[in-house]
């Protein structure tokens, strides 16, 4: 029916496909080794094999997802008929090229899906993590440095999300009925307030008595802020650039909704133990506001473990959105992520083994890169 | 302590009215009220029959009074049929034909609308098989995830401790739909040694051959997470001073890991192993749609797909009240283990 490549012949062409993210990642990683003296922590983690590896793993993803475009020899949704459930190294013999992967059941190539599967991956998970982190720092930091009532509140609410087993949770909030309600829309018009009210507290508590300043930098805050407000939330960006689908916001909500409160739990942690010490006592004597001492004392205090938080949680966040994918939520049924390609061959794996491996293999190497970085930035963060 | 207890018991309780309260909000959407409409009469029923049916199985009336029917403080009204006659909701229940007090608080779990049946009839049987599963994971994910702790933590910094390591740091990277994967090619498909589904086992019983995967599968996605745990306390036991006087006073290293440092470097791995529980019931739903097994999750992604009411609530609270016994037990394990806290 169609030739086939040999084995060889397919280890070539996937190298050959892929050659934009080897030169990205050859000039990249041989600039950050050569100053790697000037890069602060960053680059500390070239002083470690296990630093090493996780930063390469994650480049090579990153670059992945970046070029997407020139390495995918196919459109990651066409089907070329004749392709279905093909073996690794089939030939089409419409346009000749090879499908290097094989074909999946609905004839697309494995090897294009894949790879445009890391731009979604890579484009949600960092973003989600980045906005859990806002609203997990936004509530801990009062929580942890006046304790009290209110943290006896917001540590409830944090419980409350925590004590949820998260399959269930999100069979309740990512469903297609959910979106005609206006729930993901309301959380998160919450959610993503947070992150100007961050910045907009960063700013003023610093700059209080600087008022020309402080008018620039809280005016861009409120400016960006509520253009990308606009564009996440109401579906209503005026230069038609940020947009973001119902059903990714609905998924986008529901990941910020679930890891949160994780966030929470270790800044409010992390400030009642840092909230002892001798330089928040004296900026106290000074008379700093308590916002103040929160932003500029406590948090760069603490930026050690939450970076190390940050690198897990992102990897954490992939492994949900594999997981959403993998129960056919939110995502559409064609969409080429991981989580759904899973979902879709697993059900034939008696038949095919093939298209089960590549989301597999892409999966667990950008998981496994990150909890290598976030290990090798703890262990450096250990020796100072 | 006593009072500890009693005042996390209250805790345990107004968390689990709280998320009864938003699952019960959550499944008595509009959009989710007619799904299970649908489920339940035709694809093909005009909108003002489907609102008859909500309307007449009560599904209309005020939230808080149905929540608190569901709870069991407000009277359950029986449903009337076209001739005026009060009759059960579900012909497939036994829910009462009079006006009664039957709600969770009288043990009443409520009437589940995907398997047709009461949700007891169901839930116990989905517990018991995933209890199964869960004693079978824990069996050989404690010992193995102890194991590999203990020997990387006994001396740092060795190649033996950074090659354990890694391999903690890889289990943690793979999620149970990876592994299961993984695992089911290898061991299923090419060498043909195990069965590639648990579906046999809910009717014929566990065997070996259908009951490694699944075990195996969720047993990887956790050992690395208590082994490194484990790997953290042993190294901090091994630079005490006591160590060092063993070691001066001549035991040998063996005895001196075992009698000495073991004891105390596995408090807090069983504090960890305890707040695994969480994970494992997200773990116990991938694995169990993953291999056909007739179990808890099985069911809650069945119920979920079909917003059967009753049976998501009962699946909250059970889900709940595990979690949240877990880390009472947890909490109070680890204050009788460690005599530093149990002093204070």
């Amino acid at each position: 029916m169609y030739e086939f490549l040999t084995v060889p012949q397919i280890i070539t062409g996937i190298l050959w496909q892929l050659l934009p993210v080897w030169i990205a990642l050859a000039v990249v990683l041989s600039l950050s080794f050569f100053f790697r003296r000037s890069l602060g922590l960053y680059g500390e983690l070239f002083g470690s094999g296990v630093g090493i590896a996780g930063v390469t793993l994650c480049y090579f993803w990153l670059f992945t997802a970046l070029f997407a475009s020139l390495i995918a020899p196919f459109n990651p949704l066409a089907q070329v008929l004749i392709m279905k459930d093909s073996l690794p190294g089939a030939i089409d013999p419409e346009s000749g090229r090879a499908f290097l992967l094989g074909g999946d059941r609905l004839a697309r190539d494995i090897f294009s899906r894949t790879v445009y599967g890391s731009q979604i991956v890579l484009l949600i998970a960092p973003a989600a993590t980045g906005f859990a982190l806002m609203v997990g720092t936004t509530l801990g930091l009062p929580a942890g440095y006046y304790g009290g009532r209110i943290d006896s509140i917001l540590s409830f609410l944090a419980n409350l999300v925590l004590a949820f087993p998260v399959i269930l949770l999100f069979y309740l909030l990512v469903t297609p009925g959910i979106m005609e309600t206006p729930i993901p829309y309301a959380m998160a018009g919450v959610f993503f307030l947070f992150p100007i009210i961050f910045f907009a507290t960063l700013f003023y508590t610093r700059n209080k008595h600087r008022p020309g300043l402080l008018a620039i930098q809280l005016g861009l805050t409120v400016l960006i802020g509520g253009w990308i407000y606009a564009g996440l939330v109401f579906n209503a960006d005026p230069f038609g650039i940020i947009a973001i689908r119902p059903n990714e916001l609905n998924i986008f909500v529901a990941v910020v909704f679930a890891s949160s409160p994780g966030v929470f739990r270790i800044v409010r942690g992390l400030v009642m133990d840092i909230k002892t010490r001798d330089y928040v006592a004296a900026a106290q004597t000074r008379g700093e506001t308590p916002w103040y001492i929160m932003l500029w004392e406590v948090l760069p205090n603490a930026r050690g473990p939450l970076i190390v938080d940050a690198c897990l949680r992102i990897g954490y966040t992939t492994i949900l959105l594999g997981t959403l994918g993998y129960f056919g939520l939110g995502l559409s049924p064609e969409s080429p992520d991981w989580g759904t390609a899973i979902k879709d061959a697993s059900r034939l794996l008696r038949a095919f083994v093939h298209p089960a491996l590549p989301p597999v293999i892409a999966l667990m190497s950008f998981v496994l890169g990150l909890n290598l970085l976030a290990d090798a930035l703890r262990e450096q963060s250990l020796k100072d | 302590m006593l009072g500890f207890i009693v005042k996390r018991l209250g805790v345990m309780a107004l968390t689990m009215v709280c998320l009864t309260l938003v699952v019960f909000f959550l499944v008595n959407l509009d959009p989710n009220l007619r799904r299970l409409a649908i489920s339940q009469l035709d694809m093909r029923t005009p909108d003002a029959q489907i609102e008859s049916w909500l309307e007449r199985n009560g599904y209309r009336e005020p939230f808080l009074i149905r929540y608190g029917q569901w709870l069991g403080v407000v009277q359950k009204q029986p449903a009337v049929n076209e001739d005026g006659q009060a009759v059960s909701r579900f012909a497939f229940c036994s829910e009462p034909t009079e006006p009664s007090y039957s709600g969770i608080l009288q043990g009443q779990w409520g009437c589940s609308t995907t398997f047709r049946t009461n949700v007891e009839n169901r839930l116990f049987p989905g517990l018991a098989a995933t209890g199964k599963l869960m004693f079978w994971v824990m069996v050989t994910m404690v010992p193995v995830a102890l194991i590999m702790g203990i020997f990387a933590g006994m001396r740092e910094g060795t190649r033996t401790d950074r090659t354990l390591s890694v391999a903690a740091i890889t289990t943690t990277a793979t999620p149970e739909y990876v592994s299961g994967v993984i695992f089911t090619v290898i061991f299923a498909s090419w060498l043909g040694w195990l069965n590639g589904s648990a579906a046999s086992a809910t009717a014929q019983g566990i065997t070996f051959s259908n009951f490694t995967l699944p075990v195996m599968t969720m047993a990887i996605y956790g050992i690395g997470y208590i082994a490194r745990m484990t790997r953290a306390s042993m190294v901090e036991v091994m630079t005490q001073q006591y160590i060092r006087t063993a070691r001066l006073k001549g035991l040998s290293f063996s005895t001196v890991v075992v009698k000495h440092a073991l004891r105390n470097a596995l408090i807090a791995p069983f504090t960890v192993i305890m707040l695994q529980f969480p994970w494992l019931l997200t773990g116990v739903v991938i694995v169990e749609v993953m291999f056909r097994y007739q179990g808890f999750g099985f069911m809650l992604v069945e119920a979920a797909g079909n917003n059967d009411i009753d049976m998501l609530l009962a699946a909250s609270l059970v889900s709940v009240f595990v979690v949240l016994s877990t880390q009472l037990i947890s909490d109070v394990g680890y204050a009788y283990l460690n005599p530093r806290i149990r002093v204070q």
